[in-house]
């Protein structure tokens, strides 16, 4: 099936399609997607890190697979995602505010969250918009939370979307990388250096 | 894939060797064997490594169930009971399927309708639980007898559907359809439907895999949500549902959920094709006539196509084999030379017309029948006659048959 449609900032709609149904489809191993098309993981993860470094506020969400040490991988993982944020904090300019928020659950928070210190499937958007967040990353959050987050976010939000998916890929984020592992997200992190001061920063800071 | 494929290569405690599955089921030496299909499906159960099966007995699925609690006492099911009833039994596939098990069910007719409140809430979490579907009769008065009509209920569901014609695709499908919905992408459950006693209680030469080679075991870390934590959705719902929420991003979060649900549906797609060689099969498509059947009326279409061919007559078929994912695009290609679309149907409501209607352009071309139902059966000769009937070629009525 091909499709015209493509998977982009928001917002988008009252209810924003899932990205599936509008015939986009999940990249094969060794490929990422950006916007819904296919491409190479290297070219996904050199996107992903021109987003970072051309973002306000650029952020990484991680979730609870990566959140507790509940194997070695994870602690693993949790190690190169602390890496990656560094990274950026280190390589952005003192305009441009890096944020690490964890999703630490899934339950729906009421009557409020606290914005300022996590971000929640149900109602990405608060965490969003509190931190006037205009590129996120998604890691170690499972799949069907991490797509409930994208469609929401897309639908109500402004922000670029990224998911580094341990398992197919997401194609309700705007760019999705699959089989992230700890190497997967240093070699974005590398990216990441390697692009420092040839990415323009975003013209004005409003966060 | 990395936790399954450290199994293979493997023995289970009966010797059987965990296989890798394309391996088994397309490359793997088969044996001819003459079964019922109540026979195969203990066959293909007896090679999937599940770990749970649970049912309760109703015609005509009730030798199938009874034939897995052989399998259980031989010792290649993990565990086997039978619930209270059919709703009981679909909870009880839940709990397990929460627990991270691979979970086995076979229903049929009444006892798939009275279970139905659990289906939905399957697919909302992303259990992939196997149900076949031997459909019958649903309506009073009382009917055993073969009818497809349940099938257009557990569509609307968010479960993947899939509709056997044969004993072959039976066993095949079974083993296949934990492939597909055990995805991490697509993860939900799979009813594997086929027309009541025309396939479980009739014998059919089908190709087995060997009997020493098995499904890897479910990965249940592989789930797209958390396995068994009564901290979150969606197995803590009660302490804070959506539903009873009134507010809009309650609304947009269920909203934004069941989306998910049919995205993994749309998902099921690329695995599906590859592991079934399409959603649908197809012969002739360059004929003026085209028959679209699911199940056993391809089997009738196939003995009616065949009649016509001896008159002249050239009639192409498509099998379609998932209803959910619907195969909309291929349908609309097979069928965008024919003149007049025949859609026979083992029910009395025409679901299958209907969606194809709703798929293809000019739709006048879909003639909705023959219908059959009630456990009648549908002689090829009717679907024959009906052909002929649109072509304005006089046929001989069935109506005084019997009398």
């Amino acid at each position: 099936m091909t499709t015209s449609y493509r998977v982009m900032p928001g917002p988008e709609h009252f209810l924003p399609p899932s990205a599936a149904s509008m015939g986009i489809r999940l990249p094969d191993p060794g490929q990422g997607h950006i916007h819904g098309s296919i491409v190479s993981e290297e070219e996904a993860l050199e996107e992903a890190a021109r987003r970072f470094l051309s973002a306000k506020v650029p952020t990484i969400f991680p979730g609870p697979l990566v959140l507790w040490a509940w194997n070695d991988k994870a602690a693993k993982k949790a190690k190169a995602i602390r890496h990656l944020y560094e990274t950026i904090k280190e390589c952005v300019h003192s305009s441009q505010h890096a944020m690490l928020i964890p999703m630490p659950d899934y339950r729906p928070k009421y009557p409020k969250i606290n914005p300022e210190i996590e971000i929640n499937p149900n109602h990405p958007n608060l965490t969003i918009w509190h931190n006037k967040i205009d590129a996120c990353m998604f890691v170690g959050v499972h799949c069907h939370q991490a797509n409930l987050s994208l469609k929401i976010i897309r639908g109500g939000t402004t922000c670029y979307t990224i998911a580094m998916c341990a398992q197919a890929g997401h194609e309700d984020a705007m760019l999705s990388v699959r089989d992230a592992t700890a190497d997967k997200i240093i070699r974005l992190a590398d990216w990441v250096k390697k692009l420092k001061g040839s990415v323009a920063p975003p013209a004005e800071h409003s966060a | 894939m990395a936790a399954q494929a450290s199994f293979i290569g493997q023995k289970n405690k009966k010797e059987q060797v965990y296989t890798d599955p394309w391996h088994m089921m397309n490359e793997a030496a088969r044996t001819p064997s003459f079964f019922t299909g109540s026979e195969v499906i203990k066959e293909a159960v007896r090679r999937a490594s599940c770990d749970i099966m649970v049912a309760y007995p109703i015609t005509p699925q009730s030798e199938a169930a009874a034939l897995c609690g052989e399998l259980f006492a031989e010792g290649y099911i993990g565990d086997y009971f039978r619930g209270e009833s059919e709703f009981a039994v679909m909870s009880q596939c839940a709990g397990a399927a929460f627990g991270g098990a691979r979970v086995f069910t076979t229903t049929a007719g009444p006892g798939t309708m009275r279970a139905m409140e659990n289906f939905p809430m399957w697919a909302g979490a992303r259990l992939p639980i196997q149900m076949i579907v031997t459909c019958r009769g649903i309506n009073s008065p009382l009917s055993i007898q073969p009818d497809t009509l349940e099938i257009s209920y557990l569509m609307q569901t968010g479960m993947l559907v899939w509709h056997a014609e044969t004993a072959q695709d039976f066993y095949d499908w079974i083993l296949k359809g934990y492939m597909v919905s055990e995805e991490p992408d697509v993860h939900l459950p799979l009813a594997l439907c086929c027309d009541g006693f025309f396939v479980t209680h009739t014998k059919d030469m089908v190709d087995l895999t060997p009997v020493d080679m098995c499904l890897p075991p479910y990965d249940p870390y592989r789930s797209p949500v958390p396995c068994m934590d009564m901290e979150c959705p969606p197995v803590r719902m009660m302490r804070d549902p959506f539903v009873m929420k009134s507010n809009y991003i309650s609304y947009a979060t269920h909203a934004s959920w069941q989306q998910e649900v049919w995205a993994a549906v749309e998902r099921s797609r690329k695995h599906t094709i590859r592991w079934m060689d399409g959603l649908i099969d197809t012969e002739n498509t360059d004929a003026d006539v085209i028959v679209v059947a699911s199940g056993t009326a391809v089997s009738q279409s196939r003995e009616a196509i065949a009649m016509l061919e001896e008159e002249g007559i050239k009639v192409g078929l498509v099998k379609v084999k998932t209803l959910r994912p619907w195969p909309g695009s291929e349908i609309r290609e097979a069928t965008k030379h024919a003149k007049h679309i025949i859609v026979p149907e083992f029910n009395i409501t025409g679901w299958l017309a209907r969606e194809v209607s709703a798929t293809i352009p000019n739709n006048e071309r879909v003639h909705a029948g023959p219908h059959v139902c009630g456990g009648m059966t549908m002689p090829p000769e009717i679907i024959a006659a009906e052909i002929k009937t649109v072509l304005g070629v006089k046929a001989p009525s069935l109506a005084g048959r019997g009398g």
